[in-house]
């Protein structure tokens, strides 16, 4: 086993790395940018090592800077994580250069899996069903036809430089053919200027399944599959192990063909065959095509580790050192059943567009496994894939685990950003997905209903004003007292930029009464806190002006500050005054000229000094009412700006 | 020292008291929920149409929080002035901002413009009294018209009319309490003086006003048409008269921008007393409405009303085997030490001078004073005149006249007569004076004066050979018993601001806890009495 291995990676697979290093008594490097100096995968390392900018072209892209930060810590090996520098050959190369040792593939398998028709041929050599079709150059509609016949209906066909969707048609029946592929070349002659087609053999209900592999250059084990249906646009979203649905027959012929194409490009470390699998008919033998191989770590790894009891950073590193496979095929079992869900930093509403904020508040129940890259206070910055954590459930069946997941979900608790969480526990109570009614198609037919926004309780709303007032600590005798009725207080908040009509009224200690819209809530203080309606309080942070409120998987309110609003700058008026008697010395202001606050606009001499006279705001100067020269009383008015719109 | 109830709360007799507290208090309740609607539904509208905040909830959003409010008068001019002036017109009261106990004065222009009523100008100066003698800084809640012109002969001339407003302002402002003035509606003539004798004001942008002749009354002067925002508005003020500092955007930004000026006043409240950590009463405070019968003449014993108020119960009696018609001892209220003097009867020679035994020991160690008043008054007689009550009588009133300890009055039941003065009724400048609902204040009992008056007339129809039947005696005492019980009931004293305000007896220690609180801002003085007759 190393002494001491560099991760060239930052984020949850960084941390999650350093961890099982640390369980072997392995010291750990970490490289980091100018962003992640404080981050949490450089906290979790023994070392730590700049290695340039916030981009990571200028950091984690850099190979060079990395190797020579093993060089120069005494590492002996570098892991790669996945993503930046985890599937490049010449990286490979060049740490192999450096004496020092990739934990992972060798270049050579990186590269045959690298390039996706090559490696497709290469599969297809060894004996792994690939997805049928047509790339051809000939493009003969006779001959195209038949090579439709050979693939067998329904097939899909699509514009060689397509995308979009455009120039794609769906062919059902053969007769159907010419026509459809008459207007997809004229819609791709059209839209990209190449009629070129291929075709390829249409799937229909379409699951991605995945099988983990493990090799040791010569042999390997697979680690049964992974189901990776639910996705959004080609993101994965939730996944899960085994595959709902999956047969003991099904599980044999597809860890026989991912082992088989492991073996055949001398696969060494941990990998994953992806598979995409017809879903329509139930899942058969003959029914799934290798899609891709990615030759590291993949990010749903966790829930392969929850099912088989196996540590998947383990088995790298002691693989790579030289030891062999750790178990036998036949020593590998499948105990329950898992699931990971991906938390993001994003905004579902708006299209899911990523997003940044400092988190000033970040939990998980412990009920759940969560590997996350940021801690409470950690910054998401716009330089990085914004994934908060992943949230990972084991139970001892689908049911069970997927209801955890839910719970886990719900009580997660993310303060300082906008997140997926809401989006991800209406996944887990999707109706279709808890019955294992899985496939790729699925988040995108029913987004609307995953990720409409339920209307906000106003339980929560009442909770938030109460923070908003500092009202929720053990009240003081006297907090609210009054003699005879109490009075409504108003309290400024905003949800989502709009504002709220929230009023308290303090009904003496422990006891009072929030309006929101109208709608009355109760809070009481009792022996377990506040309750709302009889409910216990949720949990929440403040930070600054935010109130999170973790409920609904968290609502986010804005404190407004009376004192925040603008000073009447108004006010100022119109008028350009002399502010004490003077001679005007010079004008710079011409009627019709557009001025900005803080323009020169005239200078008076008075008291032996010259006075800036100042635009106090943007505007049209209206009319000039003195020349240069003049003599002016205090107040006199100089000059006019136009009424403001 | 811990305090033994005798109360049986299931007893028929503990019921029916409940039940009778309950009755005095639906009364009051209903009478100061009447006066905090103010000027009624339609002003209340039309108040906010403008823009602007309710008064009530003004001075909500002033305060902290979680602040308590301890309003005074807030029945005041109930049933005066044909019920045209709830509350007043004004809502005073002592609440935290910042944390600082503040005393906040805020006119009600719901009610008839809050212009200023008799009462509108006692209520006000009753408040920036409380303000001076705790040293509480004020703030000044602004929009009213000035003084009802109807009333002017009995709000402009006299010492204590409208001008001493400006008179106490400018004084306490001389003794470093902080006068803090928010413009929020019309301040004109007289009004003009309340910003401007303020030493920071703050005033809304296009809702404050302030001049000494508002725009009618110019143009009748001298001609001028002038709008009143050109006349006195924010931005006048702010930017070319410099009569206001500060120009708000709306209500609740001129509420935060006074919240800001206190948390700059740089003030810090004196320790004053030893404080305990507080302790609970050993017997529930609900119960006082059960062991205080609801029949005034009925005697009971006081003591259950101090386990219902001090701290564990906790009452360390003083002199308890010597003028046992007088209670006194050392008590903690919510962890501060006060010395409790309250009435078990009639008061006695002795009762009085252990009564002014005790003032001087409270006063040597600057104990807080508690007055629990239920006093028919001095013990009548020719044993007690020649053994001289009168001069035992007037030992306790120096003492309770003179000590500047602070003194804290809750009438618990009649206050009659001269016992009124030995246990700091209204004239002895007590701190606060709070009234129960069922107590009843008097010169003599309303029996009593009717008898003195039926005794006369009797004695003159007799002398003049005529007969008065027992029905005519009564038919002529009826109109005197009527007056006195009309005017003897706490909405009518609380009414003319006799008090500072009608308690639920069930809050008594919550109230009695507030006030100590508040006149604790000053430090306690060394006391000088005058000289006993001894």
């Amino acid at each position: 086993m190393f002494d001491k291995i560099l991760i060239a990676n930052r984020g949850e697979i960084a941390v999650r790395v350093a961890a099982t290093a640390r369980k072997l008594g392995v010291k750990v490097v970490a490289v980091y940018s100018d962003a992640d100096a404080q981050a949490a995968h450089v906290a979790a390392a023994d070392e730590a090592v700049h290695i340039g900018g916030s981009a990571p072209a200028q950091s984690y892209l850099r190979g060079d800077a990395i190797i020579e930060a093993a060089l120069a810590t005494g590492a002996q090996a570098i892991h790669p994580g996945y993503g930046f520098l985890s599937e490049n050959p010449g990286f490979v190369d060049a740490v192999e250069a450096a004496g020092l040792v990739f934990i992972g593939p060798s270049a050579s398998a990186i590269r045959k899996m690298g390039l996706k028709d090559a490696a497709k041929a290469l599969m297809e050599e060894a004996g792994v069903p690939v997805v049928p079709g047509y790339h051809g150059a000939n493009q003969d509609p006779e001959h195209l036809s038949g090579a439709a016949d050979a693939i067998g209906y329904p097939v899909l066909i699509k514009a060689v430089a397509g995308g979009g969707g455009k120039g794609m048609r769906l062919v059902e029946r053969p007769k159907d053919f010419a026509d459809a592929l008459a207007s997809a070349q004229g819609e791709a002659r059209t839209a990209f200027g190449n009629p070129d087609v291929l075709i390829e053999k249409y799937i229909q209900q379409p699951r991605h399944i995945e099988v983990q592999v493990f090799g040791d250059g010569t042999s390997a084990v697979h680690l049964f599959e992974r189901d990776c249906s639910l996705q959004r646009r080609h993101q994965k979203v939730i996944e899960e192990a085994p595959a709902p649905g999956m047969t003991r027959e099904m599980r044999a012929a597809m860890g026989h063909a991912a082992v088989r194409a492991a073996e055949a490009i001398g696969y060494k470390g941990a990998g994953t065959i992806e598979f995409i699998v017809d879903g329509s008919r139930g899942l058969r033998t003959d029914g799934f095509w290798f899609m891709e191989m990615n030759t590291r770590l993949q990010v749903e790894h966790p829930v392969t580790e929850a099912i088989t009891g196996v540590d998947l950073v383990e088995w790298q590193l002691r693989v790579a050192s030289g030891e062999g496979l750790p178990k036998m095929q036949d020593e590998l079992t499948i105990t329950g059943h898992a699931f990971e869900a991906r938390l993001y930093a994003e905004d579902v509403p708006k299209g899911f567009l990523p997003a940044t904020g400092t988190l000033s508040h970040l939990a998980f129940p412990a009920s759940c496994r969560a590997d996350s890259g940021v801690r409470s206070g950690d910054t998401i910055s716009p330089f990085y894939d914004p994934m908060i954590a992943k949230v990972i459930t084991h139970g001892a069946t689908r049911e069970v685990a997927l209801k955890q997941l839910g719970q886990a979900l719900a009580g997660t608790q993310v303060a300082g950003t906008v997140t997926n969480l809401a989006f991800l526990g209406a996944l887990c109570a999707h109706k279709g997905f808890a019955a294992g009614q899985v496939d790729t198609g699925l988040i995108g037919r029913d987004l609307g209903s995953l990720v409409t926004a339920p209307t906000v309780a106003p339980q929560i709303t009442a909770q938030a004003a109460m923070v908003a007032l500092n009202l929720m600590g053990k009240p003081d005798w006297d907090q609210g007292f009054t003699l005879w009725g109490a009075s409504w207080r108003e309290v400024l908040l905003e949800r989502d930029g709009e504002p709220l009509d929230v009023g308290v009224m303090l009904r003496g200690a422990g006891s009072a009464l929030i309006n929101v819209d109208g709608l009355v809530v109760e809070a009481l203080y009792g022996a377990s806190g506040w309750s709302f309606d009889g409910a216990k309080a949720a949990d929440w942070a403040r930070s600054g002006a935010v109130i999170t409120v973790f409920a609904d998987y968290g609502v986010a309110f804005h404190v407004v500050d009376p004192l925040d609003r603008a000073a009447s700058a108004g006010a100022a008026g119109n008028l350009i005054e002399a502010p004490m008697p003077g001679l005007v010395k010079a004008v710079f202001a011409t009627a019709g000229q557009q001025v900005a606050a803080g323009d020169r606009l005239a200078i008076l001499e008075a008291m032996k000094m010259e006075h800036s006279l100042l635009a106090a705001r943007d505007g049209v100067v209206a009319e000039v009412l003195v020349a240069a020269g003049s003599q002016v009383e205090a107040g006199a008015a100089l000059i006019r700006l136009e009424d403001e719109e | 020292m811990k305090l033994n109830s005798s109360a049986i709360p299931s007893s028929e007799t503990f019921q029916a008291n409940r039940r009778g507290h309950l009755e005095a208090l639906e009364v009051i309740r209903e009478a100061a929920e009447a006066a905090r609607m103010g000027g009624g539904e339609k002003s209340r509208q039309r108040h906010e149409a403008r823009g602007k905040m309710l008064p009530r909830r003004r001075v909500r959003a002033l305060l902290d929080p979680d602040s308590p409010f301890l309003e005074i008068g807030a029945t005041a001019a109930h049933n005066m002035y044909d019920n045209a002036a709830p509350s007043a017109g004004v809502i005073a009261g002592i609440g935290r901002v910042h944390g600082l106990e503040c005393m906040i004065v805020c006119n009600d222009a719901t009610v008839k413009g809050g212009t200023y009523y008799p009462m509108t100008v006692k209520k006000h100066l009753r408040a920036q009294e409380i303000a001076e003698q705790n040293n509480l800084p004020c703030i000044y809640l602004v929009d009213s018209g000035g003084a009802n012109l109807p009333n002017q002969d009995e709000v402009f001339p006299d010492r204590d009319h409208f001008g001493r407003i400006f008179f106490n302002q400018a004084n306490m402002s001389a003794k470093g309490i902080p006068q803090i003035a928010v413009v929020m509606g019309s301040c004109t003539a007289g009004g003009a003086y309340v910003p401007a004798m303020s030493d920071v004001t703050i005033i809304v942008k296009e809702q404050g006003t302030i001049f000494l002749a508002g725009p009618p009354l110019v143009k009748a002067a001298t001609g001028e048409v002038v709008t009143a925002e050109d006349l006195g508005g924010g931005d006048v003020h702010t930017r070319l008269s410099g009569v206001a500092d500060y120009l708000a955007e709306d209500d609740a930004h001129a509420i935060a921008l006074a919240r800001r000026a206190v948390s700059h006043l740089n003030r810090a409240k004196p320790l004053g007393v030893q404080w305990q950590s507080s302790e609970e009463p050993l017997y529930d405070p609900e119960e006082i409405l059960g062991v205080v019968p609801a029949d005034l003449r009925t005697p009971y014993d006081i003591r259950e009303v101090i386990a219902r108020t001090v701290d564990g119960s906790r009452f360390d009696e003083f002199k308890p085997r010597f003028g046992e018609t007088l209670v006194t001892g050392f008590a903690h209220i919510k962890g501060c030490p006060v010395g409790i003097i309250a009435n078990n009867g009639v008061l006695f020679s002795e009762a009085a001078q252990k009564g002014a035994h005790f003032v001087e020991l409270c006063s040597q160690r600057k104990i807080p004073l508690i007055f629990l008043q239920n006093i028919t008054g001095f013990m009548v007689g020719r044993k007690y005149e020649n053994e001289g009550i009168a001069r035992h009588g007037a030992k306790m009133v120096t003492a309770v006249a003179t000590t500047k300890v602070p003194k804290i009055t809750m009438l618990v039941g009649g206050s009659f007569g001269a016992g009124n003065y030995g246990m700091a009724g209204r004239a002895y400048s007590p701190r606060f004076l709070w009234s129960w609902p069922n107590s009843r204040i008097s010169v003599m009992g309303g029996e009593q004066a009717a008898g003195v008056l039926a005794t006369v007339k009797r004695d003159g129809i007799e002398r003049a050979g005529g007969t008065w039947s027992s029905e005519e005696e009564a038919e002529f005492k009826r109109p005197t018993i009527e007056m006195f019980e009309e005017q003897s009931h706490p909405l009518y004293a609380a009414a003319r601001l006799w008090d500072d305000g009608i308690v639920d007896p069930r809050k008594t220690r919550d109230v009695l806890a507030l006030s100590l609180s508040a006149t604790l801002n000053a430090p306690i003085e060394d006391t000088k009495f005058g000289v006993f007759r001894m």
